[in-house]
């Protein structure tokens, strides 16, 4: 059992140098327990991007420390060589779009990430498979992305998210092309698939339909986090 | 792993084919080209191998026959023939015309032979060899005529009595052969208004026409219409001699020129088509970089159009090794596909061509090296704009 899904605390990021230097991260601090699913919700330019970007090892906070499953990857500086071996195999990503690989039929759209780790392809498929099925999308296995409606492709995601098993998922805006009934049925998944596979899901959001389904809701302002009571977290 | 090369060809295989096949006619066009200049110093060299010759003899300080024009005594043979080593010589003419047959032209060169010699044609493919002393004549079948056919060369008319192959000029103009008398006449005699004038200024020249000295004006005029010039004298030497030593004794004793079998293949190879193979290397060398760039701008416009798919696959972990051999292949499987349909097309169109196209299969293995190098390197652009890519871009905002 992982003590943390992700904990980050103090992290800050700032753009640029002088007198054009911009925070857009103010000592921001979070956690999110193994299985449970959070909110992340702000105004535009409140630091959404820029705090999900972080999370996803794809840029360097400048100060703070970041903790994903039972690994420190970041203080003050990255304490891991492979960014993209972290994000292969301990961070699973949920885009707006599905942005499935147009050329994968379904299967090997999820089974990728696997191979990609350096799995058999034969076990690859079948994990695929298995978490095709659990996201209720194992009759269209074998279709191409392009076939699929918006709800399952969105599911596909999920499920390649999920491929190898990461402590964490994020996932950017998820439910926004989708009409509600489907969003909250990703919603639904996502919680589902979180305690099923024990995963920290973090989900930046502005769908107001959603918000109410989450336990818990971090606020981002200005780039500094703030509980549901407007409390900044420290 | 999944070659996701492979899957992106699969998926819009027939975008992939459509380009392949508009490259391919590039690269066919571009092999036509190689076989265009291939066949020209093959048609060079089967005019040496049929000639069966071992030393041509020519005019003095000229490059003839075929390169310059040349003319020597039509006796010269018989002081040749008396230096040892030499088993056969013979007179030979040349002159490019245009040989009449019916109400049409066709551009061909005229030998002039004696059968049973060296120069006449090496072997017929239809009919008989010439069996009189005039009016008859062999002729390559790339000319068009039939056995039958009476073909006009000046003033007069020749049937057909035989037909050649692989017998053309330096230039590529196909063979027609007729007896050497025919030939000198053809070459030198002028016609008959001409004739009629020369005998005129000559006879009015009182110097040629001095009053008391009978038979002096009928003399001159005699030695004015005869033909005793040939081009060349082709020499078959013994076995056992050596013909550069037989051709040294010709430039030191005769006052002629004599070229040994590879002195002529230079000639014929490196000087006379020289010109035309600079202008085949040029095309050669456009038509490269033409195809380079058309795969760079097709595989840089496809890549291009996946960014974001690219952005998705480095984001979750996708190696740079994994994107750029996923383009690269894609460039090498266009290439490949090119490369068949081009060689396809070069087999099918070059029988087509009026000249000989020698499409040689060490030159086909070389183009597809070629073509393999410069999708190879024609992907890099695309590969560069791949790896730069920045994974966050998959992530909004």
């Amino acid at each position: 059992m992982r003590g943390f899904g992700i904990q980050i605390e103090g992290l800050s990021k700032r753009y640029g140098e002088g007198d054009t230097a911009f925070d857009a991260l103010k000592d921001v601090n979070m956690t999110v327990a193994p299985g449970e699913v959070v909110g992340l919700i702000g105004p535009s330019g409140s630091g959404k991007s820029t705090l999900l970007k972080c999370l996803g090892a794809v840029i360097a906070p400048t100060t703070g420390r970041m903790t994903v499953g039972d690994e420190v990857i970041f203080d003050d500086g990255w304490k891991i060589d492979d960014l993209r071996a972290l994000r292969r195999d301990r961070i699973g990503f949920v885009f707006q779009a599905p942005y499935l690989i147009p050329f994968l039929d379904v299967t090997d759209n999820v089974a990728l990430l696997p191979m990609l780790a350096g799995r058999p392809n034969g076990e690859s498929r079948k994990r695929a498979l298995e978490l095709l099925e659990a996201l209720d999308v194992g009759h269209r296995a074998k279709a191409q992305p392009s076939q699929l409606s918006g709800g399952e492709q969105q599911r596909v995601a999920i499920a390649r998210a999920l491929a190898n098993q990461p402590p964490v998922i994020l996932a950017d805006e998820p439910t926004a092309p989708l009409d509600s009934e489907r969003a909250l049925s990703v919603v639904r998944i996502l919680n589902q698939m979180a305690q099923q596979f024990n995963t920290a899901i973090i989900v930046v959001t502005h769908d107001e339909k959603i918000i109410p389904t989450f336990k818990r809701v971090y606020h981002i302002r200005d780039g500094k986090t703030f509980d549901e009571k407007g409390l900044e977290l420290h | 792993m999944i070659s996701l090369a492979g899957r992106d060809i699969l998926h819009s295989w027939s975008k992939f084919v459509l380009t392949g096949i508009g490259l391919g006619l590039l690269i066919g066009v571009t092999l036509t080209m190689a076989g265009v200049y291939r066949g020209i110093v093959d048609d060079a060299k089967a005019l040496l191998n049929n000639s069966g010759a071992d030393l041509w003899v020519v005019q003095q300080d000229t490059q003839g026959p075929y390169a310059e024009s040349s003319s020597i005594h039509d006796d010269v043979y018989r002081s040749l023939l008396s230096l040892p080593g030499v088993a056969r010589a013979a007179n030979v003419t040349y002159l490019t015309m245009q040989v009449r047959l019916n109400n049409t032209d066709v551009r061909a060169m005229v030998v002039g032979f004696e059968p049973g010699q060296p120069g006449e044609p090496g072997y017929l493919i239809a009919g008989r060899h010439i069996t009189r002393n005039h009016y008859e004549a062999v002729a390559d079948v790339k000319t068009g005529f039939q056995i039958g056919d009476t073909i006009q060369i000046r003033r007069h008319d020749y049937r057909i009595v035989g037909l050649t192959q692989r017998m053309v000029s330096s230039g590529g103009d196909p063979m027609v052969f007729i007896p050497m008398k025919d030939a000198q006449e053809a070459q030198f005699l002028k016609d008959n208004d001409a004739i009629l004038n020369e005998r005129a200024r000559t006879a009015a020249n009182p110097s040629l026409n001095r009053p008391g000295v009978p038979g002096l004006l009928e003399a001159i005029q005699a030695s004015q219409n005869a033909n005793r010039n040939v081009n060349a004298v082709l020499i078959k030497v013994l076995p056992g001699s050596q013909p550069d030593m037989i051709a040294n004794e010709v430039r030191r004793w005769k006052h002629l020129q004599a070229f040994t079998r590879v002195q002529m293949e230079e000639i014929l190879v490196a000087k006379l088509i020289a010109t035309s193979a600079k202008q085949i290397a040029m095309f050669l060398v456009i038509l490269a970089v033409v195809s380079a760039a058309i795969v760079a701008f097709i595989i840089y416009t496809m890549t291009l159009g996946k960014i974001r798919e690219i952005a998705v696959l480095k984001l979750i972990g996708t190696r740079n090794r994994t994107i750029a051999g996923m383009i690269l292949q894609q460039a090498i499987g266009l290439g490949l596909i090119g490369f068949l349909v081009g060689k396809t097309a070069a087999t099918v169109w070059a029988p087509f061509f009026p000249k000989y196209v020698l499409l040689e299969p060490g030159d086909a293995v070389r183009g597809f090296v070629v073509v393999m190098v410069i999708c190879a390197l024609a992907s890099t652009l695309a590969i560069r704009a791949a790896l730069s890519v920045d994974p966050a871009t998959a992530i909004g905002g």
